[in-house]
């Protein structure tokens, strides 16, 4: 082969910098970032649950909101973009006492003991969800059965914030299956298949990719919930491996999440660009093939 | 193509083009992920066309939908070239600049008026028409293509004849604009790039070429064949003159996988040696004398695969083997000492590290790089070049440094099993989402989308044969006979059947296929044979 020049894709044309104020520094900032851009380039640590770069934002958790000077309301940091002169505070107290209960409606409503982050989250705020328990000491809750209809996957509504991720997942942001949606109303919000039928009979194709952007372990491998139900799940033993899935030419990468030489979950990172992170039935659980335990045959 | 056999673009390139053409490919089945990059490009303004036999779930995405009848491809590819020529649409300074071979093409072509595709292929005119002229406006053009394309016994003329589509229109090395077969299997790119295949070294450098030869034969410290080598196909008709006894099989399943099983059978049963190695005792292995249990290449050992993108990435091991199972190198450096050759014990990244000193593509691929950059598409030739994302931008320079891209002059020629009043019926026969080729691999896992094999049939053949849904029926091509539940699936044509090989042991597909290859790649016809069925005493 004749070695050439080596091919580039067309340059993007540059960016704009856009002037603005976080928590009294100033900075510049390329247009069409979002707050949460801003933020992440000045190092502010700023909390989200509906957020993921993969995926278009929702605005619905309002976990990220920030105060924007001039704005009656609080804005959500993941989804606005950056505008000039913007002034904006991400600790103040009307951010931290919103923040505070948003994650103290979450957590008094919903399981949260597989969501590290919205755990880490209400230390940080100091959410006291004890405090909206009604008199006979409990708060409405989403409590409810773990749905169990197929041998790859649990949904666990008990578990689940809301957060639309699964839905985007399945839906145009990667997926494009459109499986799922929420259903209901207020309190009665729900994520739900067509009718509410179990998946075998849904359109869903298993790729997993909800469960991948799940954030608080309300859809889980069934692996994973089995070892948790035997009180086995052992992430500090874990190791995670990098390579490559066995099936098809695409090449996509498989984090192998191996406890006692079998794999217990299958992850792509999401920075990857082949995957952004969404893998297809077959990549996601499709290893059982080279587990040597005599009962996985 | 004109000299490496990659696909020429990057998957992202997918998102930002203008038009997308998926040729004989379910990449919303069978390349789940690619086509990830293909919705992200449909949801930017890209059109997609299909060209299938069957509605796939793909076909289900696309602007335009050719239904095809199962074989005619170069008839249809052809008349898209004709049709571009006769409205004025190519891309004539990209042609006369970078391309030989033209007027031979423009000969070729003439005959293929939109009527006559029309006739030969079943498609309608106006559609194809359609395409013709969508595909040669198109800024940016995308034409991918799968197993649809190379498993037919004119497989390497199905290839030339839509490769000359992208230089009809200046559709290859640019940004957004080439040629993409997607690869079937893990690393069916990196074998072939790593010479497993017979007239190949490693970097698609020439096994007949003199100076390639030298170089090898200087690395190795060996005396190497002054000819290319057999390939699968060639070596089971060798078995069958009884030029060939012994055959050395690592992690190819030709039991079930080959067309026409029961004669691949008797030919593996005459060997006077068969060993094989692999990760399973596979109906292979059950044949074999000698059997090596090796571990699972992506997970129990380190290495590279290289996938649709050229990208070479590396495999890592997370896991420890099951028993008495080794890395296929291990393996293979015991028994060259047991013959008596005295092989130092190889990491992987050691038998890397001597495949980047022997080819160019390779050269500035080190595991620290790959792991860097998360794998780099080849060629790659020093460790400061980047890798590229797409090949032949070199056919954009003036003038045009080495060869020109070439045209192929090639014809329609229908699939060798005609049908006849005996079997009337096309079969063809591809992939299910959750399942894979035999199923030594995905028949481990329980998908809740597995029906188990079924033929699929259209209403209307059900209908006119008295099928009901679920029903078994007796399926039988010239060479053997099967009996397989039905279900009637909408997405096909009357007179059309498909099925898969993913569920051998309970049905065996391969019974039925015909054994007839393409004289240049070696693939069989397995997307055309001709069936009949009965519904009776079954």
């Amino acid at each position: 082969m004749i070695r050439g020049p080596i091919p580039q894709a067309p340059a993007q044309p540059p960016k704009a910098q856009v002037e603005i104020t976080i928590d009294g520094t100033a900075a510049r900032i390329p247009e069409g970032s979002t707050i949460l851009d801003a933020c992440k380039s000045l190092g502010v640590e700023t909390p989200t649950l509906c957020f993921l770069q993969s995926l278009t934002p929702v605005n619905a958790c309002r976990v990220c909101v920030v105060e924007l000077e001039g704005s009656r309301v609080l804005v959500p940091a993941c989804a606005r973009r950056v505008e000039p002169g913007m002034v904006i505070h991400t600790d103040s107290e009307r951010v931290r006492h919103s923040r505070k209960m948003v994650l103290e409606f979450l957590a008094s409503s919903v399981d949260l003991s597989t969501a590290p982050d919205a755990q880490r989250f209400c230390e940080r705020y100091g959410a006291d969800p004890a405090r909206y328990a009604e008199s006979d000491g409990s708060a409405a809750t989403v409590e409810q059965p773990v749905k169990i209809d197929n041998q790859l996957y649990v949904r666990d509504y008990s578990k689940c914030i809301l957060c639309y991720k699964c839905v985007e997942a399945c839906g145009v942001d990667a997926q494009n299956t459109f499986a799922i949606a929420v259903a209901g109303r207020g309190f009665e919000a729900h994520i739900s298949t067509e009718y509410d039928v179990p998946l075998p009979d849904s359109a869903c194709v298993y790729c997993g990719n909800c469960i991948g952007v799940c954030p608080t372990g309300a859809l889980m491998f069934s692996s994973e919930h089995e070892l948790r139900a035997r009180g086995q799940w052992n992430e500090a033993e874990q190791t995670a491996t990098e390579t490559i899935c066995s099936y098809c030419g695409v090449g996509c990468t498989l984090t192998l999440h191996v406890q006692d030489n079998s794999i217990v979950k299958v992850t792509s990172p999401i920075e990857n660009d082949v995957t952004s992170g969404h893998l297809c039935v077959k990549g996601r659980f499709g290893f059982s093939y080279v587990q040597n335990r005599p009962d996985d045959v | 193509m004109f000299g490496a056999g990659g696909g020429t673009s990057s998957y992202e390139e997918a998102e930002h083009t203008d038009l997308i053409v998926l040729w004989g490919s379910n990449a919303r089945e069978t390349h789940p992920i690619y086509f990830h990059h293909v919705l992200r490009g449909i949801h930017n303004g890209a059109k997609l066309y299909v060209v299938d036999p069957r509605r796939t779930s793909s076909a289900q995405w696309a602007d335009g939908w050719l239904s095809l009848d199962v074989g005619s491809d170069v008839a249809l590819a052809n008349a898209l070239g004709r049709e571009i020529l006769h409205a004025g649409l190519e891309d004539r300074d990209f042609i006369a600049r970078a391309t030989s071979g033209f007027e031979e093409y423009r000969a070729t072509v003439e005959p293929y008026t939109l009527e006559h595709a029309e006739k030969t292929s079943g498609v309608p005119a106006a559609l194809i028409r359609e395409l013709a002229h969508a595909f040669a406006r198109a800024e940016r053009a995308q034409l991918c293509w799968t197993l649809g394309i190379t498993e037919h016994h004119n497989a390497v003329d199905n290839v030339r004849a839509l490769i000359n589509l992208a230089l009809l229109c200046g559709h290859v090395g640019r940004y957004g604009s080439g040629v993409c077969p997607l690869r079937g299997q893990n690393n069916v790119q990196g074998g072939g790039d790593m010479g497993a295949i017979p007239n190949k070294f490693p970097g698609g450098q020439d096994v007949e070429d003199p100076a390639s030869i030298a170089k090898f034969e200087r690395a190795w410290n060996a005396t190497l064949p002054r000819k290319a080598g057999w390939n699968l196909t060639d070596i089971f008709h060798a078995v069958e003159r009884g030029e060939l006894d012994t055959l050395y099989i690592i992690g190819e399943n030709p039991a079930q996988s080959e067309a026409d099983q029961e004669h691949a059978m008797e030919l593996l049963r005459s060997l006077k040696h068969l060993i094989v190695q692999d990760i399973f005792l596979t109906k292979t292995g059950e044949l074999a004398e000698v059997v090596f249990p090796a571990s699972a290449t992506w997970c129990e050992s380190d290495g590279t695969v290289t996938s649709s993108e050229r990208r070479v990435q590396r495999c890592r091991k997370a896991l420890d083997p099951p028993g008495d199972a080794r890395d296929d190198i291990a393996i293979m450096v015991a028994l060259a000492r047991r013959l008596g050759h005295d092989w130092p014990e190889y990491t992987a990244q050691e038998a890397w590290d001597e495949c980047r000193s022997l080819s160019p593509w390779h050269a500035g691929m080190s595991y620290e790089r790959l792991d860097e950059l998360g794998g780099i598409q080849w060629p790659c030739y020093d460790e400061e070049h980047p890798g590229e994302k797409f090949l032949h931008a070199r056919l954009w320079e003036d003038p045009v440094p080495g060869e020109r891209a070439a045209f192929a002059c090639v014809e329609h020629e229908p699939p060798v099993e005609a049908l006849d009043d005996a079997y009337p019926i096309r079969l063809t026969t591809g992939r299910r989402l959750d399942s894979f080729n035999t199923g030594v691999q995905s028949g481990g896992y329980t998908s809740p989308l597995r029906r188990g094999e079924t033929l699929d049939i259209s209403p209307e053949d059900a209908q006119r044969y008295g099928v009901r849904e679920g029903e078994r029926v007796r399926v039988s091509s010239r060479r053997g006979s099967i009996v397989i539940p039905a279900r009637i699936d909408p997405g096909l044509r009357p007179g059309l059947v498909f099925t898969t090989f993913h569920f051998n042991d309970d049905i065996a597909t391969n019974l039925l296929t015909i054994d007839v290859t393409d004289p240049k790649s070696g693939t069989a016809e397995f997307k055309a044979c001709a069936v009949r069925i009965e519904t009776a005493a079954v």
